[in-house]
């Protein structure tokens, strides 16, 4: 059955989940503001929307973790009060987030078993034959007896899921499954979401941000804009364009400047045969690159083949640790960030939250990494780092006053706020990691287009990003890392997703 | 029905007032049951515990001496837990300078006055700072908790005063396990004419507002928030987050190193085994309540002072013990630890509306 036969044969469709005049204001914020939205039997179905549209705090109220406080929800025709987690997964909806709920060091079964087991019956044997029935069902292999510490994030996804479908859910609800997963797991995702609805007739709701992923194997797309759907509509006949016109109001895109691609500056970032010896093996061996002037080289990769432990061996943190770094031909001594910096090393880590002090003001997090500049002779200089502050608050777009704590930023501003601390002592060299994960479309545009214009100014970045668009659309030449190893390098003109995915797997 | 803890969307600026006021209200209801316990009046025990030291200029000073010390252990004690540096040591670090205060003290004849006071001054802030060297070391270059060495090394400073008082430094008129009155050029003067109050008072509220100024106003103390909120965006930032620490923790030591030679020097003239009734580990309670924050270091250490001294008159006049001081601190601390998880949580009731 393809994709348009759900769609066109669906006259008679009957409707899985209802929801009819749902609000919910927390405070002063109207988190949903009134939804009406009906998801098909068996179909799939895309949530679209900015982040703080409200994707989350519907699904929430969908999964009994919020309370509505206006309308009404139905389940296959009949209205219900779903007034916590368990009255959901009894009315037959499961839920998968991006924070998964296993036991690390039980196996697949236990975990199964885990959710519905009474305090004196436990049938681990009888569990591990409904779940192997279960995947020949829908045609998914796992090892029931695996520990759960044991397999790699996409198959623990995968066990989530089937925890839910063997809790008797029949609305299966994902929330960012992609967020988590390199370019060849998201496919095989897709395939077991596409699996689920034709074998089992299974519906799903898919909250994500990634329009590749909708044309790929949604039926229908809704776009949830400020707390209200602005738009049901059929994924087949809708364009990347008209989504995010519909889901970002009145803000267009700016097109990233390309700029002169060329590699032949100096070298400003060298790393020399780096090894990294980590519970008990190497995370990264004989690891050789260059970055030169001007240059934004991306390291594509799955997720997990040292692309984290590469960036955090930047700033030679690791106590076994070998090779050589220089930055700007000259090699950094006594390992630590604060070395690198002084070498004019900038860095953006992997996650925001981990990167700023959230207690601490907008000014306070941009002057960190530069107190010796703002201070004298140990005197805080206010009125320099409030000029300052305002100033890379205009020049980065950061909506955000200077003495507000960055804890209370959306996540786009207080990225903002760290490439702002990153860029605004020009760096020689710098080393980029996700740098738009969990951002918006509109914050994703604008990251994506800083670095355009600091490449262009002359920095040598190394992009770290486990999204291959993102990497194609930024990088002069891509390196694919693969087990602790650079295994193969790509120039702009040779590009070539295929080759370049199968260099990512190993093949 | 079902309760539920909810965290807080906002917080209206009734808050934290409301709640520190219902701490309050609960601190006197479970003191009272205990007081009653201890076959008192309540009412009549809280008259003298609270209201007995303030109605004479006599009760007043007695309480501002009584708060001396933690003027300098609550001050220690938030300079540290600002950055993170969870020092529960300054009780140790208060020892540690009350001996290098009276080894100055003991070698002082024929010194001028002055110098007699600025030595001691130092002589404390360098005791206290060689106490909390180890653990900060510890800490420091190979991650070793400083609660558990800060926290074990206050008993060994005080088998280290014990033994010196019952060896080196026994009162050679007396034979008692104190040392003799230390020599004069050290005593601190006297601040208030006809009181006990003493120049510790005026060199805890400028350590108070030394601390307030550097940790608000400078880098150095930009850095140490920044750490103690958050350490690893601190190390990312580029900050040099061990050396911060032990930069703190010696700063602290010193602190609560100079309240050991304000008893010393100001209240004792002599150093004995008594010379600390737990000033260092009250200190911790002075901090916490105070919430970090220095000006309110003072107040609290004044509201303690007055506890403490109402403690003794409610201990004569209604024959309790006059540990019933340090259960109202006890439980007050208790109270008001608990009011402000309510500043970030709040308490839901779930109508339980299940299915049908």
């Amino acid at each position: 059955m393809s994709t348009a036969d759900v769609v066109t044969g669906n006259s008679v469709a009957t409707s899985a989940v209802s929801l009819s005049g749902l609000r919910k204001v927390y405070g002063d914020v109207v988190a949903v503001a009134k939804v009406d939205l009906e998801v098909r039997t068996g179909e799939i179905h895309a949530l679209l929307g900015e982040n703080g549209a409200g994707k989350t705090t519907l699904m929430r109220l969908l999964y009994g973790l919020a309370k509505p406080d206006a309308g009404s929800i139905s389940i296959d025709g009949t209205q219900i009060a779903i007034t916590s987690p368990k009255v959901a997964r009894a009315a037959g909806i499961g839920m998968v987030t991006q924070h998964f709920s296993l036991v690390k060091t039980m196996t697949v079964t236990e975990n199964l078993v885990l959710q519905d087991a009474g305090f004196f019956s436990l049938d681990l044997a009888g569990a591990r034959k409904k779940l192997l029935t279960l995947c020949e069902e829908i045609g998914l292999e796992i090892d029931p007896d695996a520990r759960i510490d044991s397999l790699p994030v996409a198959m623990q996804q995968r066990v989530e899921i089937l925890k839910a479908l063997a809790g008797g859910c029949k609305v299966l609800i994902l929330d960012e499954p992609t967020a988590v997963l390199g370019p060849q797991d998201v496919d095989s995702l897709l395939d077991v979401i596409r699996r689920l609805r034709d074998t089992i007739g299974l519906s799903v709701i898919l909250i994500t941000h990634k329009m590749h992923e909708i044309s790929k194997v949604a039926d229908r797309v809704s776009v949830l804009r400020r707390g209200e759907i602005v738009a049901t509509e059929n994924a087949n006949g809708m364009s990347i364009a008209s989504l995010t016109s519909l889901m970002v109001e009145g803000v267009q895109q700016e097109v990233v400047e390309e700029g002169i691609r060329s590699s032949h500056g100096a070298s400003v970032l060298e790393i020399k045969d780096l090894t990294v010896h980590l519970r008990g093996h190497d995370v990264i061996s004989d690891l050789s690159l260059e970055v030169r002037r001007g240059e934004i080289v991306g390291i594509a990769g799955v997720s997990g083949n040292g692309q984290s432990e590469l960036v955090q061996a930047l700033s030679g943190v690791f106590a076994h640790q070998t090779g050589e770094i220089s930055v700007d031909g000259k090699v950094v001594k006594g390992g630590s960030p604060a070395a690198f910096a002084q070498a004019g090393f900038g860095r953006l880590g992997e996650d925001r939250h981990a990167s700023a002090v959230s207690a601490l003001t907008v000014e306070e997090n941009l002057i960190l990494d530069r107190l010796h500049f703002f201070s004298k002779p140990g005197l805080l200089l206010k009125r320099k780092i409030r000029k300052f502050a305002e100033e890379s608050i205009t020049n980065f777009a950061i909506k955000a006053k200077p003495d507000q704590a960055i804890g209370t930023l959306s996540g786009g501003n207080m990225q903002k706020v760290l490439l702002a601390r990153l860029f605004g002592e020009r760096p020689l060299a710098a080393v980029v990691s996700q740098p738009t994960r969990g951002l918006d479309v509109v914050s994703t545009g604008y990251v994506r287009q800083l670095l355009m214009i600091e490449r262009n100014a002359g920095v040598g970045i190394l992009l770290v990003s486990e999204d291959l668009d993102e990497i194609l659309e930024l990088s002069d030449r891509v390196l694919v890392i693969f087990k602790g190893k650079i295994v193969g390098e790509v120039a702009r003109n040779e590009f070539d997703r295929v080759a370049i995915g199968a260099m990512m797997a190993g093949v | 029905m079902k309760l539920r803890i909810a965290l807080r969307a906002n917080r209206p600026w009734w808050l934290s007032p409301v709640l520190i006021a219902i701490a309050i209200i609960l601190t006197f209801i479970i003191s009272s049951a205990m007081i009653r316990w201890a076959g008192a009046n309540p009412f009549a025990a809280f008259k003298y515990l609270l209201g007995s030291p303030l109605q004479s200029k006599f009760g007043i000073t007695e309480a501002i001496l009584s708060a001396t010390p933690l003027v300098l252990t609550g001050g220690a004690v938030a300079l540290a837990f600002r950055a993170g540096y969870w020092n529960i040591g300054a009780e140790g670090q208060l020892l540690a300078g009350a001996i290098c205060a009276t080894v100055v003290g003991l070698h002082a004849d024929g010194m001028p006055h002055w110098l007699g006071i600025i030595l001691v001054v130092i002589a404390g802030a360098v005791g206290g700072m060689l106490w909390a060297f180890v653990p900060a070391l510890l800490r420091s270059r190979l991650g070793i908790d400083e609660v558990v060495t800060t926290l074990l090394l206050n008993p060994v400073a005080l088998l280290v005063v014990t033994g010196l008082l019952n060896g080196p430094w026994r009162n050679p008129e007396t034979q008692f396990p104190e040392t003799k009155v230390l020599s004069e050029n050290i005593f601190f003067p006297k601040v208030y004419p006809g009181s006990r109050i003493h120049l510790g008072l005026i060199i805890g509220i400028v350590a108070l507002a030394v601390c307030w100024w550097v940790v608000g106003r400078t880098a150095g103390g930009l850095k140490m928030r920044a750490v103690g909120l958050a350490p690893g965006a601190a190390r990312i930032a580029g900050l040099k987050v061990e050396k911060t620490l032990f930069t703190t923790a010696l700063a602290s030591g010193a602190i609560a190193g100079i309240a050991g030679a304000g008893e010393v020097a100001g209240v004792a003239h002599q150093l004995t085994d008594g010379i600390s009734p737990g000033f260092g580990y009250t200190g911790v309670v002075v901090a916490t309540l105070a919430a970090l924050s220095f000006p309110a270091v003072l107040l609290i250490a004044f509201v303690l002072g007055i506890i403490n001294v109402g403690s003794f008159s409610a201990s004569r006049a209604l024959s309790i013990p006059s540990t019933i001081g340090e259960v109202v601190q006890a439980v007050l601390l208790t109270t008001v630890v608990s009011a402000l998880v309510f500043m970030k949580y709040r308490i839901v009731l779930d109508k339980g509306k299940h299915r049908d």
